[in-house]
């Protein structure tokens, strides 16, 4: 199990490394030079060059890439001379814009991406799972072919239309919700729940259909095999059959799922805080990329790629957990 | 997934069992589309939307607007250039209203965005699904380091944060012909998911009695994949290609929408949706005619290809 385990997180840090390069090879090669755009409209070619020396533009492509490496791990420094700056261990450099530390923005924005993540996903896991549980068990009467129904709709529409939509209904034409703010929960609790409220609805509508499409399928494929029958057979009341044998196997895929869609909405959920203009890591990607800030983009990437990989490995460390049929040796 | 469907006339003949199985497949799922309700709905909307797109230089003929005509007496200048009349200035001359402050038609707009949205959502998917289907066959079929290199690409391409990398991209690239990038970033980010179906039902395909009776009797490799292998994957490829097609549109709306898609003046869906995210509150209409466009042929997309993928797993279960 150690050496597994082992195994993942040496297979974990080879993936990071290869996109960090590919990442960092596609704006080296193909964006637009920032220092041209720092400079602005009144620009001389010594300036340009000062500005690339500055930033360490200038330097050959593998000798950036590894300044940036040898950053993330033990820290670099900045400048020379009286102007020195130490950016310590996790240093993923100074953003373009605001020379704001890209470590401490994102210490600053991580909160709110996962308040809107945690939110969502407790809403979509409890109205998904018990849709779909319903469903299953009264398969073909009529809630299931409604609640299936209202799933492929809800899958159907993208989330800015939904959030514009709730937005113009909710916001302006009932006023029962203000504009979203990012407030933090311990200033004004009230507002804080009904800022995240939109977002978190918006999240949740899509995956919790998704979800409720999936258990109720995993359900009934459960539900029609041999050991169900069995433990029916000897005697066991339906809702004990289905609680001691039924939900563990029909749920344990899910959880799969589960750790992956939540792993990427905790890298930004790009275009609900976009919409809702909530400062968080999605937001942050957005404004980064309109301004091609590459330091904050290269961030944003790595830290999105480093949730989805990170928690593909805790998803089979789980499995192994839940499922006993794939205990690896 | 099982495919039990053809494998006892494989028996019988290997070569022309697999090849005639197909067609009554077909005939069965088309009969059992023409029965559903939601089916039927779902491919009238999908034929009227095609239509719509196919005709649009047709429509601006007719009503007399382009997509990119302005139309200063349709809006009211004094009001910020709020279209004149209720609901986003829906009238006889402009059946689904103007766009605020230049007033271009949004019928029009909405005619051509959706050949772009189509357009570009086709393309991806048969590009998507042919490299998926090679890939994913070489995988399955030739198996070892083959296999080995091509899985390993999709787990490095799958757990790249696909959205943010293609907006990064996007951006960063010159401003190009942006449907063909478009048509470019979606296609490599999305093959894998296709290829890894396909190279799981093609490792258990291998394996079976009709392929291994093929192989006995002397079928070159070309038939094997063609003539065993690939009649096989053909419900499960009818089911993907369905319903990548609305996962595509959704994709590129979503990347017009965040200003990295197509550029104005070209119309698409996403990118009028996005313009209109400033009008909201004040032309609530100009973002409801894309956002319900959007939402219904998604819709109908979906259920298509459910109901396809429940027609023919009827079929695979009697």
């Amino acid at each position: 199990m150690a050496r597994y385990v082992a195994g993942r997180l040496a297979g974990l840090v080879v993936l990071l490394l290869l996109v960090c390069v590919f990442t960092y090879l596609i704006f080296f090669k193909l964006s637009p030079d920032p220092a041209l755009m720092i400079c602005g409209k009144t620009c001389t070619p010594d300036r340009v060059a000062q500005i690339r020396a500055s930033l360490g533009l200038d330097k050959p492509f593998l000798t950036q890439l590894g300044d940036y490496l040898s950053g993330l791990v033990v820290g670099r420094d900045y400048g020379s001379g009286p102007n020195l700056v130490r950016c310590p261990a996790p240093c993923l450099g100074y953003s373009f814009q605001s020379s704001q530390s890209v470590t401490q923005m994102i210490v600053d924005r991580l909160p709110v991406s996962a308040t809107v993540a945690v939110g969502a996903a407790v809403l979509w896991l409890i109205i998904g799972i018990a849709a779909g549980l319903l469903s299953a068990v009264k398969e073909g009467s009529w809630w299931d072919r409604t609640a299936m129904g209202l799933a492929l709709g809800g899958a159907s529409i993208p989330n800015y239309v939904l959030a514009l939509t709730l937005q113009y209904v909710l916001v302006v034409k009932l006023q029962i919700l203000p504009f979203p703010s990012a407030v933090p929960f311990s200033e004004d609790p009230l507002l804080w729940f009904q800022s995240y409220l939109m977002p978190w609805l918006v999240l949740a509508t899509g995956y919790a259909c998704l979800y409720a499409r999936l258990t109720r399928a995993n359900v009934i494929d459960t539900l029609a095999q041999n050991f169900m029958r069995t433990a029916r057979s000897k005697g066991l009341s339906p809702a004990l059959t289905m609680r001691r044998h039924a939900l563990r196997p029909a749920l344990t895929p899910i959880v799969t799922i589960f750790g992956m869609d939540f792993a990427a909405l905790l890298g930004g959920a790009l275009i609900t805080e976009t919409v809702f203009g909530l400062n968080g890591i999605g937001k942050m990607a957005a404004d980064s990329i309109a301004k091609n800030d590459q330091p904050v983009i290269m961030a944003v990437t790595l830290l999105a790629a480093f949730f989805v990989m990170a928690g593909n490995v805790v998803v089979d460390l789980l499995y192994t957990g839940l499922d006993p049929r794939v205990r690896v040796s | 997934m099982t495919t039990a469907a053809p494998s006892h006339e494989a028996m019988a003949d290997p070569l022309a069992g697999a090849g005639h199985a197909p067609a009554t497949e077909g005939r069965r799922i088309a009969r059992a589309l023409l029965r559903d309700r939601g089916a039927v709905l779902s491919t009238v909307f999908l034929g009227l939307v095609v239509l719509m797109a196919i005709c649009a230089p047709l429509i601006s003929a007719i009503t007399g607007h382009g997509p990119n005509d302005f139309d200063p007496a349709a809006v009211d200048t004094n009001l910020g250039g709020l279209p004149r009349g209720s609901l986003g200035g829906v009238s006889a001359d402009h059946l689904f209203g103007v766009e605020p402050q230049n007033g271009r038609d949004i019928l029009a707009r909405i005619a051509y965005g959706a050949r772009v949205s189509f357009l570009i959502a086709i393309s991806a998917t048969v590009l998507t699904t042919l490299l998926g289907v090679v890939l994913g066959l070489l995988a399955g079929f030739y198996q070892g380091w083959v296999d080995q290199v091509i899985s390993r690409i999709m787990d490095f391409l799958m757990a790249f944060p696909a959205l943010i990398f293609m907006i990064a991209i996007l951006s960063s690239l010159p401003t190009g012909d942006r449907s063909v990038l478009l048509v470019t970033v979606i296609t490599v980010f999305g093959w894998p998911y296709l290829a890894r179906v396909v190279r799981g039902q093609t490792l258990t395909l291998v394996n079976r009695e009709f392929v291994e009776a093929a192989r006995a009797s002397g079928a070159s490799t070309g038939a094997i994949v063609f003539k065993e292998i690939l009649p096989n994957l053909r419900n499960s490829l009818i089911v993907m290609t369905t319903l990548a097609v609305p996962g595509y549109i959704g994709t590129e709306a979503g990347l017009s929408f965040l200003g990295v898609g197509v550029t104005p003046p070209t119309p698409s869906w996403g990118q009028m949706i996005s313009s209109a995210v400033s009008w909201y509150a004040t032309d609530p209409m100009y973002f409801a005619v894309p956002g319900l466009f959007l939402f219904l042929t998604v819709l109908s997309l979906t259920v298509l290809g459910d109901r396809i993928r429940a027609a023919s797993d009827a079929g695979e279960a009697s």
